[in-house]
C-alpha cells in the first residue's frame, strides 16, 4: 500500500474511532475499534515517524481524554497496561532464556504486599512508633525498592532451582507460587504481616506532586478525577520504560547469551556462556519487572488480598506471553492487550448480550429443528465465568497450529 | 490416596518423559463420573437394594472406563499432534488441556445439575468404623482407601512386568524408534497408557470423592500438585517409587498437620502442611533430582 494513502487512512480511522468513543459512551464496541487502532499501527506501512506521532497521539492525548469522559475506558487501559508489563517480565524467563516459570505471578505477589504493608497501617503491627502509613512520597522509593526485592527473590529461588531440567522447574515455580500464596494467606499469626486471607486496605496511593503546578496553570481537578489518569500515565511510563530495558538486553551480549541457552544450553556452555549466572540473571529481570509492577497494583487497587494472585494469574500471562509469541516485544505488548480485552470486555459483553436476550425472550427460529425460546438459555451460559476455558483453549489451539505465537520474534523469521 | 494419583502421572511420564498436566482433571472427572452414577442409582432407587461391593464396583468401573477414555481423547487431541516437538510445548499444551477441562466439566455439571459443587450420596457401609482394639478404630472408608491402592499397585506391577502388553510399554518407555522396529503399535501403545494412567485417575477420584464427598471441578489441583511432588519424591516413572513417595508424602502431611503447631508452640499450625509438602518437594528435587527411588530405573533393572 503507498505510504502516504496508509497514514491519510489509518489518521481518518483513529478520528472516527474516537469521536465515536467520545459520542457513545455506552458502547463496548467503539473503544474497541480505538483499542483496534493502535493494532493497526503496528501493521499499516507507513513511515516510522508517522507511525510513532499517531501512536504518541493516541496513548498521551486522546486515550486520556476519552477516560476524562467515561472512567471504565482508563480503567482498562490501566488493566492492559499492567498485564503488559507483567507479559514483558515473563517474556523474558519464557521467551529470552526458555525457561517456564509458572509461578510468575509470586514476585508480582510480592511486590504487591511490600508497598500494602508499609504503605497501610498494616505495618504498625509489627514495628512499634505509629510510623506507618508511609506518606505518599515513599511509594517512588518503594518502586525501586521493589526491583531490588524481586531480583533479590528472583536469585533465591534461582540459585537452588535452575539447575532442574525444563519441566521440574515449571512445577518447582508453581509450588513456590504456591507456598508464596499460602504465606501471605497464613501470615496473620503469629505476628500480623499479612493480615491473612482479609487483605490489607487502605493502601496510600502515589503522591499527586504536580498538582500545584496544574493549580497555577489555574486548572481546579479533584484528586478524585485525577487519579486514573494519574495511574495511567504512571503504568504507561512503566511500560514504556520495560520496553527499552528489554530492547537494550535483547540485543545486548546479555540478551544473545539468553538466546543462546534457549537454543542449546550444553553448546552455549561450550562457548563461553556463563550458563547459570545468565539464567539467575534472566530470571531475576523478570522477577523485578513483575515485583514493580506489584507495587502499582496495590498503590491502584487500595486493597489488596491473596484472591489478586493465583495460578490462575500466572497462567492468564502465560497465555498473553505465548499468544502474542516467545520472545518477541511486541509479541507480548498485543498478547496481553488481546487477552485482557477478551476477558474484561468481550466475555462480558457477551454475558451481557446473552443475558439480554435472555430476558428479551425472543423466539430463534432455527431451520429444520423447529423455534426455540431465548428465555430458555440455561443462566449458567455465562462466558464471563468460563475464561479458564477460553485460556486452556487458546493454550492448547496456539500450541498445536502456531507454537511460535502471532508474532514471531525477527530473528526467528530469518532463518 | 497421593500414591493412588501419583501412580498415574508415573504411567505417563515413565513412557513419554512428559509431565500430563491434565492428569489432575482426569483424577476430578473420575471423582464426578462416580458422583453421578450414585446420584443416577439414588433416583432410580436402586441405592438401597444393591449390594453394596456390587454398587462400589459399578462406581469404579464406570468412572475407570470413562476418565481412561478421557485421557486417551486428551492424548489424541492435544498431545500427539505436538509429539516429537520440544518438550515445553507439550506441557503448556497440557496446562491448556487442564485448565479447559476444568471449566469444560463445570459448565457441564451446571447446565445438567445447575450446580457445580456436587454431593456424593453417603453409604451406609462406608460410614461404619471398623474396631481393631479398643483404642484403635479405622473407618471403613480408610480401610478401603488403602486395600485398594495396594492391590492396584499389585495389579499393575503384574500388568507392566508380566504381560505382553507392559512388556510392549516398557519398551516403548526405553527407546521408542527401537520398540517400533521390533513390531510394537508405537502409538497405539502410548494411547493405551494413556488409558491406563487414566484409568488409574479415574479410580483415585471416584476414592477422593467418597472420602471427603465434597467434589467441584477445581478440587484437582492440590492433589494433583501433590501427587506430582509425591511422583517426584519416589522418583518419576517408578512404579513402587510412586507408591513410597504417595505413601511418606501423606505421612509426613499428617505429622506436619498435626505437631506443627506443637513444634512450633503454637507460632504455625496446620495450615502450612501444603507449605510443608510444596518445601519437600523443592528440597528433593535439589538434592536427589531423580528421586528416592529414581536410579534403578535408570540402571533398566525395574
Amino acid at each position: 500500500m503507498n505510504p502516504k494513502l496508509a497514514t491519510l487512512a489509518l489518521s481518518g480511522y483513529i478520528a472516527v474511532s474516537c469521536l465515536l468513543a467520545f459520542f457513545f459512551p455506552q458502547s463496548a464496541l467503539a473503544f474497541l475499534l480505538v483499542e483496534a487502532s493502535l493494532l493497526l499501527l503496528f501493521y499499516v506501512p507507513a513511515p516510522e515517524k508517522v507511525k510513532t506521532f499517531l501512536g504518541a497521539l493516541v496513548l498521551l492525548i486522546l486515550l486520556p481524554i476519552l477516560g476524562w469522559v467515561n472512567g471504565y475506558y482508563l480503567e482498562i487501559a490501566i488493566q492492559i497496561g499492567i498485564f503488559v508489563a507483567l507479559a514483558l517480565g515473563l517474556n523474558i524467563v519464557v521467551g529470552f532464556v526458555g525457561l517456564l516459570n509458572l509461578g510468575f505471578v509470586a514476585f508480582y505477589a510480592i511486590g504487591a504486599y511490600l508497598w500494602a504493608i508499609f504503605g497501610s497501617p498494616q505495618a504498625n503491627a509489627f514495628i512499634p512508633g505509629g510510623l506507618f502509613p508511609l506518606s505518599p512520597n515513599w511509594f517512588f522509593v518503594f518502586l525501586l525498592l521493589s526491583i531490588a526485592v524481586g531480583a533479590l527473590t528472583g536469585l533465591l529461588l534461582g540459585l537452588p532451582v535452575l539447575r532442574l531440567r525444563g519441566d521440574y522447574l515449571a512445577i518447582v515455580t508453581l509450588g513456590f507460587a504456591e507456598v508464596v500464596r499460602a504465606l501471605v494467606n497464613n501470615l496473620d499469626k503469629p505476628i500480623n504481616l499479612t493480615n491473612g486471607p482479609r487483605g490489607i486496605a487502605p493502601i496510600t496511593k502515589p503522591p499527586l506532586f504536580f498538582q500545584p503546578l496544574l493549580e497555577l496553570a489555574g486548572l481546579q481537578v479533584s484528586p478524585a478525577q485525577l487519579y486514573p489518569l494519574y495511574f495511567y500515565f504512571l503504568i504507561l511510563v512503566m511500560v514504556f520504560v520495560i520496553i527499552l530495558v528489554t530492547r537494550r538486553l535483547e540485543n545486548s551480549r546479555v540478551g544473545r547469551a539468553w538466546k543462546a541457552i534457549r537454543e542449546d544450553e550444553v553448546a552455549a556452555a561450550s562457548m563461553g556462556v556463563p550458563v547459570v549466572w545468565m539464567k539467575l540473571l534472566g530470571f531475576a529481570v523478570g522477577a523485578s519487572f513483575a515485583s514493580a509492577v506489584g507495587v502499582l497494583f496495590a498503590a491502584k487497587q487500595v486493597f489488596i488480598n491473596p484472591e489478586s494472585f493465583t495460578f490462575m494469574e500466572s497462567i492468564g500471562v502465560l497465555a498473553m506471553v505465548i499468544l502474542g509469541g516467545m520472545g518477541s516485544v511486541p509479541g507480548a505488548v498485543i498478547g496481553a492487550t488481546g487477552v485482557t480485552i477478551l476477558n474484561l470486555q468481550l466475555l462480558k459483553g457477551l454475558s451481557l448480550w446473552l443475558n439480554g436476550l435472555r430476558q428479551s425472550g425472543a423466539e430463534l427460529a432455527i431451520p429444520f429443528l423447529g423455534s426455540y425460546s431465548l428465555s430458555q438459555l440455561p443462566a449458567q451460559f455465562e462466558p464471563a465465568k468460563y475464561e479458564r476455558m477460553v485460556f486452556g483453549l487458546i493454550l492448547i489451539l496456539m500450541m498445536i497450529f502456531r507454537p511460535q505465537g502471532l508474532l514471531p520474534p525477527r530473528q526467528e523469521q530469518r532463518k | 490416596m497421593y500414591a493412588l494419583i501419583a501412580l498415574g502421572y508415573t504411567m505417563v511420564y515413565g513412557v513419554l518423559e512428559f509431565i500430563n498436566f491434565a492428569h489432575s482433571e482426569i483424577f476430578v472427572l473420575g471423582a464426578f463420573v462416580g458422583v453421578e452414577v450414585l446420584l443416577l442409582l439414588e433416583s432410580s432407587g436402586q441405592l438401597a437394594t444393591l449390594h453394596p461391593a456390587a454398587i462400589l464396583l459399578l462406581v469404579i468401573i464406570t468412572a475407570m472406563v470413562i476418565s481412561g477414555v478421557a485421557a486417551m481423547a486428551l492424548e489424541r487431541v492435544a498431545y500427539r499432534p505436538l509429539l516429537g516437538g520440544p518438550r515445553l510445548v507439550a506441557l503448556i499444551s497440557a496446562i491448556g488441556a487442564s485448565f479447559f477441562l476444568q471449566d469444560g466439566l463445570r459448565l457441564f455439571e451446571s447446565l445438567w445439575r445447575n450446580t457445580f459443587y456436587l454431593n456424593y450420596p453417603s453409604l451406609d457401609f462406608l460410614d461404619r468404623n471398623l474396631p481393631v482394639t479398643d483404642i484403635l478404630v479405622i473407618p471403613v472408608k480408610s480401610l478401603l482407601v488403602i486395600v485398594t491402592a495396594l492391590l492396584t499397585l499389585a495389579g499393575l506391577h503384574f500388568f507392566v512386568n508380566h504381560t505382553k502388553l507392559g512388556t510392549a510399554i516398557r519398551a516403548v518407555a526405553q527407546d521408542p524408534d527401537t520398540a517400533s522396529l521390533m513390531g510394537v503399535p508405537v502409538k497405539r501403545v502410548i494411547a493405551l497408557t494413556f488409558f491406563v494412567g487414566g484409568a488409574l485417575g479415574g479410580l483415585a477420584g471416584v476414592l477422593f470423592g467418597i472420602h471427603y464427598s465434597l467434589v467441584n471441578p477445581y478440587t484437582g489441583f492440590v492433589p494433583g500438585m501433590k501427587a506430582f511432588t509425591a511422583a517426584v519424591v519416589g522418583g518419576i516413572g517408578n512404579i513402587p517409587g510412586a507408591m513410597l513417595g504417595g505413601m511418606m508424602l501423606g505421612l509426613l502431611e499428617a505429622f506436619a498437620a498435626s505437631y506443627l503447631s506443637l513444634v512450633t508452640d503454637g507460632a504455625f499450625g496446620a495450615e502450612y502442611k501444603d507449605v510443608v509438602a510444596f518445601l519437600v518437594l523443592i528440597l528433593i528435587l535439589i538434592f536427589r533430582p531423580k528421586g528416592l527411588l529414581g536410579e534403578t530405573v535408570r540402571e533398566g533393572k525395574a
